[in-house]
């Protein structure tokens, strides 16, 4: 089981992980002082549930590496991010655009995941589904205000949306690492949380006055260490310190 | 509507259920929905709280310093305004 399970915890992991980094890298840049906080207070539980996710991944894997060791020693290909939250951060549309379709995801699988058979997962899971709930508040607002905004903001939102469409099909599409942790009970069939992302999602961009882009071709390949060039930028910035300077501490 | 024109709020927090809100800054917002998102992630960060409430500032009247001593001096020598005379038990933390 730790070869699945240890591939299913790190995929949460990074996910977290890589998303809660794009997030925090508003800080000091978001439009207001009210929105810097918001976003930097959202990186930040993300970040906390990578740090949860990570350590729980050593443990699977038993080989003694911490939450350290997983997020700053292991290269691109080693991750297990959806390819969805290593897209450029773009402006503040293409972030609230990104965040909304991550987070009423997370929702859903982190609500899914607190009924896990594995007590240590469902506990985090259970954690992480309130933070989620305030995450997809934030980006759904957002969403409403720039969609049923001025053109600018309408346009520049839908454009975001069209360009990141096709990066949602992996949320929902199970390889065998899935299908072996909804055999031991341990996470969802991907499949069963579309409906619900579906009419959260629906609702959104209904109230914003934003087009629903058409389910065409997906990418995939994040789950499996396949990544997008941007994956490597990301991981430079955040693995700088501990390699250059190994054992630093505050 | 540009960030300029962001209307300010005054947030005030409950700090436990049985106390009464507190003002504790201001933050601006471009309505009221927004305003308690944003005093949500600006004040209550370190558990400050278990309430919210936001107020427009312009919707708020205040006294007039230069009316100090018409308003409150006029207290100063009415001691007597005071519960002291009172026992109060010493389960009652919050008078």
């Amino acid at each position: 089981m730790s070869g699945p399970l240890l591939d299913y915890v790190l995929r949460l992991a990074d996910t977290a992980l890589i998303l809660g980094q794009q997030n925090a890298r508003w800080c000091g840049h978001a439009p207001v002082l009210e929105e810097d906080m918001a976003v930097s207070n959202i990186a930040l539980d993300q970040i906390g549930q990578a740090r949860l996710l990570l350590t729980l991944a050593g443990e699977v894997e038993g080989r003694g590496r911490d939450e350290d060791a997983l997020a700053f020693h292991r290269d691109g290909p080693a991750f297990r991010n959806l390819l969805i939250v290593e897209q450029p951060n773009g402006d503040f549309a293409e972030t609230i655009a990104r965040n909304l379709l991550v987070d009423a995801y997370l929702l859903e699988l982190y609500g899914a995941l607190a009924r896990s058979a594995d007590a240590r997962l469902a506990g985090i899971a259970a954690k992480a589904a309130k933070e989620c709930a305030y995450h997809v508040r934030h980006s759904s607002g957002w969403a409403i205000r720039l969609g049923d905004g001025t053109a600018e903001s309408r346009d520049r939102t839908q454009r975001a949306l069209d360009g990141l469409w096709m990066w949602t099909g992996e949320m929902f599409t199970a390889d065998a690492v899935d299908r072996a942790m909804v055999e031991a009970g341990i996470g969802p069939d991907p499949a069963s949380l579309k409906p619900a992302w579906d009419k959260r999602v629906g609702a959104v961009l209904s109230e914003a006055t934003l087009a629903r882009p058409p389910d065409g071709w997906m990418q995939k390949g994040g789950k499996q260490g396949e990544h997008s060039e941007h994956l490597g930028y990301i991981l430079t910035e955040l693995q700088f310190l501990p390699r250059a300077y190994p054992g630093a501490a505050w | 509507m540009s960030l300029e024109d962001w209307p300010l709020f005054e947030v005030f927090i409950r700090k436990r259920n049985g106390l009464s809100h507190i003002h504790v800054g201001s933050v601006h917002a471009a309505d009221a929905a927004m305003a308690l998102d944003n005093a949500r992630d600006l004040y209550t960060r370190r558990m400050e709280g278990v309430s919210l409430w936001v107020v427009p500032s312009g919707a708020i009247t205040v006294s007039d310093p230069a009316d100090k001593a018409a308003l409150f001096e006029p207290a100063e020598d009415k001691v007597y305004r005071h519960p002291t005379a009172y026992a109060v038990p010493d389960e009652v933390k919050n008078l």
